[in-house]
């Protein structure tokens, strides 16, 4: 494991790199060397499994870090690439000539994040959403609850017919009104 | 009712311009769908609802979890055909729409597709939790939360799965609901037609079809 | 028929009568359907139909846009996203522990693996350790699911050439086993058996005399079935040469599971990449030769076989006492240290693997979910379908196991 990480990084600049378990190892790099690093890895270290192309979705940062995992067949190592590409225009080189599987992969992500990978075949035809017309929706300003009661009609929740509550609302209603929003305010306070 | 057929048919033909060629128009029938109601006397009417009762068939369209639970029905554990119930693979001959699960927005197209082709009287069982309010996934922005709202639904199982016993009390119930006569989906769609067709059309925005899909 | 003009569609709802300039002749075809792929569609031999998403032959709610000269396929087009329930966005909005219930309904007819990635990849980066008879009991119920979806998997595959009768018997044996899982943890499809720290309950009285009981049936359908299946000679004429997948094919494309081995690559993961106890077991991968449909059909009566072996096995090795669950901080506010991390298993259909980000807080950062059938739904089965007949097409996609609720979660 060591060997392969100073061979790489004789070649290529590695910003960051944690060695997770004796079999999964973390490279953080720039986003204009993955395709490089993907073919070295590929056609002279044996690392030809792609497992899949990932993405997340940092806000606060303003990024979005993308991860490619590869697997060996022969030393059993998975090797995970992570980068970082600009949130508010993120387009990165694709690799479907490296592995034809990956378009599909590229595909997912163009419709779920917005990320554009120039030349992936059938980039734009929508896969999982039909008629989508709002913003890429695994984003992390998509809010699924709101989108949720807005366009779907959600159905009241259910009415609780516990003795002691009904009997507590209607004999004493300002009372059990000013308990239960302090129940509720303690109960908030504990949780943060 | 037949004279107001004739009216709209007459306007139609003003505005088709007779073409050689098939046009798109003419796989599709254009006019919305009509009520039925019961043509015979009250004793042949019951003796209907008992024969339709013991022969329900069901559309072969598993659209989503529960449909793992359709097999042990249809086969030897809960042999469920000793009552008349059979999978059909097309909505044409099938009386039963099982809708197992939730429905994502582009399931329901097809569900509201099929179900319109299937032919008066016919009925619409929801399974699971997920049809009656949205289940474990009421905050997803692509699964619907009351299905009712789309289609007239006659009986809700409860249950996520519900076992195969479940869904044969469930058939027991709508087969009591089909003997006293009260189980008018096809008719109640017919009559609502226009507040059903707005809720569709609020959720399925890719709407390419012609309104009635007869 | 789909029509992708839907500019003129919206406007009048029918092709050719209404406008808003005014009346028009009905439109040729070609502006009405999708552009293809050096087709000449014009020309009257082409026929384009859905093997559709309301079809009693396509493994789960999928479609498959085909481009028909008579009877040969000469394009099929994969639709998925029917069952796209948002699964990565809602579990950012559940807390970890209420994450297992929704995990489970990822994959409907093998829920397990899931559940076990799910809680392994929590446990590690939480540094947890589980006790040992915990790690055994996981490695039981996985491979009971495996033989129940195996099991159900053999029937689908003879119902799709047409011999019905060994679909029933395989979907009662299932139903035997459902009812083990059923008194093991209360539920037949969904288990929501496998937790961070161990497994929620220990085996009940007597449960290992049932089991052996359902394995010795299980044994005796796959021998009638080998008779009846295998045997046969329609089947075998049928199956032989059909759906062959070239070796060539298989990393590219990142074919794994039988559909791999049966082309002569043997990657498992339980043998590669071990996790739960599967390195102190004794089996071995099984290969073919001939990767068509006939020679994965007959790999998985095989794994059958080994999978019963196995949990005969770890019946046997299993510590007799012991805890099975370690306990949990409080669960609601329980924050699992930042850190990301990849952990794999093998389903029945394949290599399922789940990529975990955490940042630190009560809520997963980012899941995501890699199903086996990914590839081999979306791009393999378009290739292989190219020059089949119609009637062969179920044949082949139920013999590469797609799943469409893990394709689109």
């Amino acid at each position: 494991m060591k060997e392969l990480i100073k061979r790489i990084e004789s070649r290529f600049t590695v910003l960051h790199h944690i060695e997770q378990r004796p079999d999964l190892l973390f490279l953080s790099l720039e986003a204009n060397e993955i395709v490089e690093i993907l073919t070295y890895l590929r056609d002279i270290e044996n690392y030809q499994h792609l497992i899949m192309i990932s993405a997340v979705d940092h806000l606060e940062h303003q990024v979005f870090q993308l991860t490619y995992l590869v697997h060996n067949y022969n030393k059993n190592i998975d090797i995970g690439i992570r980068t970082n590409i600009d949130r508010n225009n993120p387009v990165i080189s694709s690799v479907h000539h490296l592995w034809p599987a990956a378009q599909v992969y590229q595909r997912e992500l163009h419709e779920l994040y917005g990320i554009d990978f120039p030349g992936s075949p059938r980039q734009d035809d929508p896969m999982m959403l039909e008629g989508w017309d709002n913003i890429p929706p695994m984003r992390r300003d998509f809010d699924t609850k709101k989108y949720s009661e807005e366009t779907f009609f959600p159905r009241e929740g259910r009415e609780t017919y516990d003795p002691r509550k009904v009997m507590e609302e209607k004999s004493y209603p300002k009372e059990s009104e000013i308990k239960y929003e302090i129940q509720k305010l303690s109960r908030d306070q504990r949780n943060k | 009712m037949s004279e107001e057929l004739k009216e709209t048919q007459e306007k139609e033909k003003k505005d088709i311009i007779e073409t050689e060629e098939l046009t798109y128009a003419d796989y599709f029938c254009s006019a919305v769908p009509q009520s039925v109601s019961p043509k015979a006397g009250k004793v042949i009417q019951k003796f209907y609802n008992w024969a339709q009762a013991n022969s329900l068939w069901v559309l072969g369209f598993g659209t989503g979890c529960g449909s793992i639970e359709i097999p042990p029905l249809y086969t030897a554990r809960y042999d469920v055909s000793r009552y008349g119930i059979f999978p059909r693979p097309t909505p044409r001959q099938a009386s039963v729409f099982i809708i197992s699960g939730y429905a994502s927005v582009k399931t329901l197209k097809r569900i509201i597709r099929s179900y319109e082709q299937m032919q008066n009287p016919k009925f619409v069982m929801g399974l699971g939790s997920c049809t009656i309010n949205g289940g474990m996934y009421f905050d997803s922005y692509n699964t619907i939360n009351r299905l009712d709202y789309y289609l007239p639904v006659d009986v809700y199982i409860a249950g996520c799965m519900p076992r195969p016993e479940a869904l044969i009390a469930g058939f027991n119930k709508l087969k009591d609901l089909i003997k006293e006569g009260k189980a008018e989906g096809g008719n109640i769609y017919a009559e609502n037609f226009e507040w059903y067709k707005a809720n569709q059309k609020k959720v399925i925005k890719d709407w390419d079809m012609p309104d009635y899909n007869w | 028929m789909r029509s992708k003009n839907s500019a003129v569609i919206n406007e009048t709802n029918r092709i050719g009568v209404l406008t808003p300039e005014g009346p028009q002749t009905a439109l040729s075809w070609e502006t009405v359907l999708p552009p293809s792929s050096g087709l000449d569609l014009e020309s009257g031999k082409y026929l384009k139909i859905w093997h559709g998403p309301q079809h009693p032959g396509v493994t789960g709610n999928m479609a498959l846009e085909l481009t028909l000269e008579g009877d040969i396929i000469r394009e099929c087009k994969t639709h998925v996203g029917y069952l796209h329930r948002a699964f990565e966005k809602l579990m950012e909005r559940r807390k970890y522990i209420q994450c297992f219930p929704i995990v489970c309904r990822i994959c409907v007819p093998e829920p397990d693996p899931n559940e076990y990635l799910f809680a392994a990849a929590v446990e590690e980066l939480a540094h947890m350790e589980i006790p040992e008879r915990a790690i055994w009991l996981r490695t039981l119920i996985l491979e009971m699911v495996r033989v129940a979806f195996l099991t159900m998997g053999l029937g689908g595959q003879a119902g799709s050439f047409g011999l019905g009768p060994i679909g029933q018997w395989a979907v009662t044996h299932r139903d035997y086993l459902l009812d083990l899982f059923e008194e093991l943890t209360g539920g037949r499809v969904y288990h929501m058996y496998i937790l961070p720290g161990g497994v929620r309950r220990d085996l009940p009285e007597g449960f290992t005399d049932r089991l052996e009981s359902v394995l010795k049936k299980i044994e005796k359908l796959i021998s009638s079935v080998e008779k009846v299946m295998f045997n046969n000679a329609v089947f075998k004429a049928r199956a032989k040469g059909l759906g062959v997948i070239p070796p060539e094919w298989v990393v590219p494309y990142g074919i794994t599971g039988t559909n791999a081995r049966a082309a002569g690559v043997p990657f498992d993961v339980r043998k590669n990449n071990p996790y739960l106890v599967y390195d102190q077991l004794d089996f071995e991968i099984l290969t073919g030769t001939a990767s068509d449909v006939y020679e994965r059909t007959s790999l998985r009566k095989e794994e059958i076989l080994q999978s019963i072996r196995l949990i005969r096995q770890i019946i046997e090795h299993m510590p007799k006492n012991g805890p099975v669950r370690h306990k949990l901080p409080n669960v609601l506010n329980w924050k699992v240290p930042a850190g990301e991390t990849y952990v794999r298993a093998e389903s029945g259909r394949g290599e399922l693997g789940y990529y975990l980000v955490s940042d630190g807080s009560e809520y997963p950062r980012r899941v995501h979910v890699r199903g086996p059938g990914y590839t081999h739904a979306m791009v393999v089965l378009e290739k292989l379908a190219d020059g089949q007949s119609i009637a062969d097409l179920a044949g082949i996609m139920v013999s590469l196991q797609t799943c469409p609720p893990e394709i689109e979660r």
